[in-house]
């Protein structure tokens, strides 16, 4: 029984590590990936957690996507990053303030707060414990029937987001020569072709 | 050595305070606050699965599959406004953002 523990700090060390070096790293791309070792180990931590349908939607959906989109607007961006740093050690005292004002409570209410005996059993969907029952079919049950106008209301804010990222990034460049395929299929032959009768010896005019 | 509600909130409370003190201290470069804010969100979805797991609770994991949702969508949206940002600009000196302000 002493492998979890171990994973656990494991996980939770080179999580916590990752997370520093994403707020502290000089160079924003070596930012995106300490991100994605953070999300790595915490797809770690839920798995020892017993959620591993989540761990592995978070590697998917943010190593697989959200991180891939940060490193394409890194790149793309041509920016100065080490100018974007300058003062930053100015803004060091006051964050490091925040900072430890916010963990001292967040230990001071986790620390004096017990949960109420017997609470644990009155959820409304208690986690599966047959065999054969897996954590994904739980969730299915669940997503899928009483939260299914929720699961819902999620895919239209990935729609909107998706529609929203692309009308504002999408742009008509001016100069540019593209097919329209209406206008082809448009021409008719009597404003294209003019049939000239050219006189011998004159050559046509124009 | 047996691992607790405890170890997981300490961890989530760390990654959240990064989070915070991120934002503080890259107060000039828009992408690694959006990062910030991307390791404030994993830190409340740890929350939520350590007190689902905890609780016996199944809608805890349920909800964090709706931050998770959520956390994308605002990562798109926000990389979006970004580049157009600078597309318009050419910088994305948090600074330099104040057009809007009368």
């Amino acid at each position: 029984m002493i492998l979890p523990g171990i994973m656990f700090y494991l996980f939770a060390a080179v999580a916590i590590a990752s997370g520093v070096m994403v707020v502290s790293a000089r160079n924003p791309v070596h930012s995106v990936l300490f991100l994605i070792l953070a999300f790595f180990n915490a797809a770690g931590l839920f798995v020892l957690m017993g959620a591993e349908f989540l761990a592995m939607i978070l590697v998917i959906v943010y190593v697989g996507a959200v991180a891939v989109l940060f490193l394409f607007v890194v790149m793309m961006l041509d920016i100065d990053f080490a100018q974007l740093r300058t003062g930053a050690m100015r803004y060091l005292p006051i964050g490091a303030l925040i900072g430890f004002i916010l963990l001292a409570e967040l230990i001071f209410v986790f620390g004096s707060w017990v949960i109420a005996p017997g609470v644990a059993g009155v959820g409304a969907a208690p986690l599966p414990t047959a065999s054969g029952f897996s954590n994904t079919r739980a969730i299915g049950d669940l997503l899928y029937t009483r939260y299914i106008f929720a699961f819902q209301m999620a895919g239209m804010v990935l729609l909107v987001a998706m529609i929203g990222a692309i009308v504002l990034t999408l742009r008509h460049r001016v100069g540019t020569r593209r097919q329209v395929i209406s206008e082809q299929l448009g021409r008719r032959s009597t404003e294209t072709i003019e049939v000239v009768k050219v006189p011998v010896g004159a050559g046509a005019a124009e | 050595m047996t691992i607790g509600l405890a170890h997981y909130l300490t961890v989530a409370a760390i990654l959240f305070t990064l989070g915070i003190f991120g934002i503080f201290l890259n107060r000039k470069n828009v992408i690694i606050i959006l990062m910030s804010i991307e390791l404030m969100l994993l830190a409340v979805n740890i929350n939520f699965v350590a007190f689902s797991v905890r609780l016996n609770d199944l809608v805890g994991q349920i909800f964090a599959m709706f931050v998770l949702t959520v956390a994308a969508a605002e990562a798109a949206i926000g990389l979006a406004i970004l580049l157009v940002y600078f597309r318009n600009r050419g910088t994305i000196r948090v600074e330099d953002i104040r057009m809007m302000r009368g």
